[in-house]
């Protein structure tokens, strides 16, 4: 078989979403079609309003090996944390 | 990699160890992980087996979805009303885009849809028997939804819990529609059966067709599954086949008998399990149509194959035309 074409990933913020979301991908000979094809296989159900498709090879992900590394400080820094400082009830609401 | 190994033999003989040690490791960490029911993710170590099994499951359930779309589609032009016809061409879009998120998430194991394609056409790759058996009249379409789309939910609901990430995520899509095919195909056969007796005997004739193999789309029994025990073991597999079958005759049958249809004779219930017994399955049958010599697998192959072949130059047409399109937006 020729031309499978590009592996595109969907990104679809939905009606109230505040964001894109990954929701998967599809297979598409250029950007266009890629959105046409998303709409129909993603949206069928009126799940979204935005669409964003992005050619797969673009997308750096990063190494689970190294998610210590990456993430790990988010839990032992406490301090950056709102919850973490005590203010007095006097001041009210911060 | 063009040198010559200047290692003393112990040094090799200790690197070949901890090689195995560390492959050892690996599976332990991976297995822990399976164990505390966390996903794995694309990126993630796993072992090859967990990587070649999870691809060969996975493209055959999404050939069998492409596979699928053709028994229906023979009725598409002679559903009996406009607004089945429409269901029924809704209902084929879906399976279309169930083949297309399974196709997507098997991808990430790192293998290319193309490839999966070309197993499907050569034959190297199965899709799920039920597909192979005909559709005779307007009422197997009914039967087909409630029955076939039935069991496959009955299958994939626990699919959705599967340890592997992305397959997980795609069935909890494809659930969600799933259940619009079966509630319509039950409704198409309700509406039948309080027509004409010409209609009754219709949704008769087709469950008594198609019951028996959608009992063996869950597979061969348990005592005869090559892969079951490690793929439970990986959690690819939350229960057995002969568990989940078991389930779905226990919630199909009630159904049938709503719906005012003869149950087959064998079929009856145990009050000491609270389950319905319903006698042994022609294996023989299952295994000659897993062999490609069930009534229409050669109809669907050909009209697989017809199509891509006959698709070739669309495709290069489409391509052509991007290529065109790029090189445009480059010099401009």
């Amino acid at each position: 078989m020729q031309n499978d074409w590009d592996l595109y990933e969907v990104f679809i913020r939905s009606k109230r979403g505040l964001s894109h979301k990954h929701v998967g991908s599809v297979h598409a000979a250029d950007g266009r079609m890629a959105i046409e094809n998303a709409r129909d296989l993603y949206t069928r159900r009126s799940e979204g309003e935005s669409i964003w498709v992005i050619p797969a090879k673009e997308i750096v992900a990063s190494d689970p090996a190294e998610g210590d590394a990456l993430f790990g400080p988010a839990q032992d820094k406490v301090y950056r944390h709102p919850t973490f400082y005590d203010i007095p009830k006097e001041v009210g609401k911060m | 990699m063009y040198t010559t190994d200047l290692r003393t033999a112990e040094e090799k003989a200790k690197a070949a160890k901890d090689e195995i040690k560390v492959a050892e490791e690996g599976m332990a960490e991976f297995q822990a992980r399976i164990d505390r029911d966390e996903f794995i993710e694309p990126k993630d170590w796993m072992p090859e087996g967990y990587r070649k099994t999870l691809i060969r499951q996975m493209s055959q359930h999404a050939h069998s979805e492409i596979v699928g779309m053709h028994p229906e589609g023979n009725w598409v032009t002679r559903a009996p009303t406009l607004k089945r016809k429409l269901i029924l061409i809704a209902k084929i879009q879906d399976e279309a885009g169930h083949g297309l998120y399974l196709y997507s998430a098997a991808e990430t194991l790192g293998v290319s849809r193309e490839e999966l394609v070309r197993q499907l056409h050569a034959g190297e790759a199965k899709y799920s028997t039920i597909f192979n058996y005909p559709t005779m009249n307007w009422a197997d379409v009914g039967a087909v939804g409630w029955l076939v789309d039935g069991a496959a939910i009955t299958n994939q609901i626990p699919l959705c819990r599967c340890s592997y990430g992305p397959y997980a995520r795609a069935m909890t899509r494809v659930c969600k529609e799933e259940s619009f095919h079966q509630r319509q195909g039950y409704e198409a056969l309700l509406e039948m059966m309080k027509g004409t007796d010409e209609q009754k005997k219709m949704v008769q004739d087709a469950f008594d067709r198609l019951f028996w193999p959608a009992l063996m789309m869950f597979g061969p029994p348990d005592s005869d599954s090559a892969h079951s025990s490690q793929n439970m073991a990986w959690k690819i597999k939350r229960f057995s086949n002969d568990e989940l079958r078991q389930r779905f005759v226990d919630a199909t049958i009630p159904q049938a008998e709503f719906l005012g249809l003869k149950i087959p004779e064998q079929i009856k219930w145990n009050e000491e399990t609270g389950h319905y017994d319903f006698g042994e399955l022609d294996w023989d049958e299952f295994w000659d149509v897993v062999k490609g010599n069930g009534i229409s697998n050669d109809d669907r192959m050909n009209a697989r194959n017809e199509a891509l072949e006959d698709g070739a130059w669309v495709r290069e047409a489409a391509a052509a035309y991007a290529e065109k399109q790029r090189a445009k937006s480059k010099a401009a």
